[in-house]
């Protein structure tokens, strides 16, 4: 029986690629499939294109390859990557460059083109799709002028596509963080595109992996102090069988822990209803799904079943929402929440006097109540230190720079022991999310899939 | 009967979509999925959150798992890239969930606790 092992290389745009080298070494795999992109990330992506024409992919993509290519070459691994982000042919041209510059050849590159949708708004809204939000049903006039990136969520079949062509390489935009680890089970199993259960079982798969190691220990909620080497822990790898049911493990001797109390916090994971986790390849449905331990670190995943894919695809678009500024300072023992209250007055009477009118302006106690807001439990009396978190919300840079000047005098002039000053950071942007549906072929119809070999 | 909370049954995971927060809470064994599944109402989570969960709590039911998804829409003041919470991705409502107390029978409690 055929089977298609599968690795997590990457969970987010940052991560180490340690993991991924190991797994490529010692996990016999085929595929190592990574998800760079969050929905913050593509609001990154533009600003580095805005400065540099050649940028707005992900920046870890040559030291992956450099890590990585050896593997490929030797192996035959294939990469699947959505780290293009706002410029996959930039990060297919740089994958090129990499690849020449380590001397290996007879490597082809796909990329995946046709997400970005910026440009055709104004076609979009010719033809009548209103592009309301859709959750709140606001209309697209009220950020129209204030876009910042505006993408198509794809699935598997343009990676599909690209590994017809014979990629070993294949990076993409905006594609769901799934569709990397689907698109090699459609590939090697020949599933058709309507085989709904297997499909569902695939990207069930990915969502177990997109993570990298929050399905392996990693952020686990349970007995997390059992959970041995957080200092190199394993990333999931898939052992998938032509009936879409699939077994979870990582590489033996690196960290973490597979087990189905590890497995299933992932499952949840940024999931709505259960029954319909939405994908422009499947509908998802997994209240009849089955864990099981099956050995050391090996778990069994049986039961997704699917629906069929609807007619639309999610866009996401980013809008440039203002600006926010934040000062943290500390305080110590004895009153330090007395302290940092007395602080917090004394700005926002500053802010009144000066007439500064932020759209906000908010106020935490970090080590009191800063990630806990309204339910942190009332023990303020004898912190032996807390800091003041004060971060306002402003229409431009200018006005949000004003705001952390006023904080360095309050050290001399303020109540005592203030301490731990970070500095004053400069303000950082602030992006709204804009979500809408747009019929899919609008998106098919323009996507390209386009083979390099170096 | 005894008092316990989350922190001491359950298992959490949080996570963000947009300006929705949905937040999975596991039971160790039915017996307490039973439990959750009276005590942990749609309602006692909305009110639980209350002040930083501006919309609607809706309650999913995973038997083949023994969890509840509880998807709280307007959880993130506007959502992860525009609030100005310093959890702005909430990942730490899981945490928080964990705070919540609900009432058990005290031999459904004779299963191991954490950490114990």
């Amino acid at each position: 029986m055929k089977k298609v092992r599968i690795g997590a290389a990457q969970g987010f745009y940052g991560d180490t690629i340690e993991a991924a080298v190991a797994t490529a070494e010692k996990g016999d795999v085929q595929y190592l499939c990574f998800d760079a992109l969050a929905e913050l990330t593509m609001a990154i992506l533009v600003k580095d294109k805005r400065k540099n024409e050649n940028a707005g992919f992900t920046k870890d993509i040559p030291q992956q390859m450099k890590a990585l290519l050896p593997y490929v070459k030797e192996k035959g691994i294939k990469l699947l990557t959505n780290g293009g982000g706002i410029n996959p042919i930039g990060a297919q041209q740089e994958i090129l460059r990499v690849a020449r510059e380590l001397g290996v050849r007879g490597l082809k590159v796909a990329v995946v083109t046709g997400d970005n949708v910026l440009n055709r708004i104004p076609e979009f809204l010719e033809k009548g799709y209103t592009l309301n939000h859709l959750e709140t049903g606001k209309p697209i006039e009220d950020v129209k002028e204030r876009l910042e990136f505006a993408n198509a969520y794809i699935g598997a079949e343009p990676i599909v596509k690209a590994l017809e062509g014979g990629a070993d390489i294949v990076v993409t935009g905006r594609t769901t963080d799934t569709a990397q680890f689907l698109a090699p089970l459609i590939y090697e199993f020949g599933w058709s595109l309507d085989e709904w259960d297997k499909l569902a079982s695939g990207v069930f798969m990915g969502h177990l992996l997109e993570c990298s190691a929050q399905s392996t220990g990693g952020n686990f909620s349970g007995n997390w102090w059992e959970i041995e080497g957080f200092d190199r822990m394993g990333y999931p790898i898939a052992e998938v069988s032509d009936n879409g049911n699939f077994i979870i493990s990582k590489v033996e001797d690196r960290g973490g822990l597979v087990t189905v109390d590890t497995v299933k916090e992932q499952m949840l994971y940024e999931i709505h209803d259960p029954s319909a986790y939405l994908t422009p390849d499947v509908i998802v449905d997994l209240t009849n799904v089955k864990l099981e331990n099956t050995g050391v670190n090996k778990v069994s995943v049986t039961g997704v079943k699917g629906k069929p894919r609807t007619d639309t695809l999610k866009v996401v678009m980013g809008y440039e929402n203002g600006y926010a500024s934040q000062v943290i300072v500390g305080f110590s023992w004895p009153d330090a929440m007395l302290k940092a209250k007395k602080v917090d007055e004394t700005i926002r009477i500053q802010l009144e006097r000066y007439g500064l009118n932020y759209q906000e302006v908010r106020t935490d106690f970090m080590g009191y109540n800063s990630l806990s807001g309204p339910l942190a439990y009332d023990s303020q009396s004898e912190l032996n230190e807390v800091f003041l978190r004060m971060v306002v919300r402003a229409d431009t840079k200018q006005e949000a720079a004003r705001f952390s000047r006023l904080f360095p005098p309050i050290a001399l002039n303020g109540p005592p022991s203030m301490s731990g000053f970070a500095g004053n950071a400069s303000p950082r942007a602030l992006i709204g999310m804009w979500s809408t549906l747009l019929p899919r072929e609008e998106v098919e119809n323009q996507m390209k899939v386009e083979v390099v070999e170096v | 009967m005894a008092i316990v909370k989350l922190k001491d049954i359950a298992q959490t995971r949080s996570g963000d979509k947009g300006n929705t927060v949905n937040v999975g809470v596991f039971a160790p064994n039915q017996a307490i999925y039973q439990v959750f599944l009276t005590e942990l109402t749609a309602e006692r989570v909305k009110e639980h959150f209350t002040g930083l969960v501006e919309g609607e709590v809706i309650r999913y039911e995973l038997p083949n798992i023994l969890a509840l998804n509880f998807v709280c829409t307007e959880a993130l003041d506007g959502g992860g890239s525009t609030t100005l919470r310093l959890d702005n991705l909430g990942k730490c409502f899981g945490a928080n969930m964990l705070r919540l107390e609900i009432e058990v029978d005290d031999q459904l409690l004779k299963v191991k606790k954490r950490g114990e």
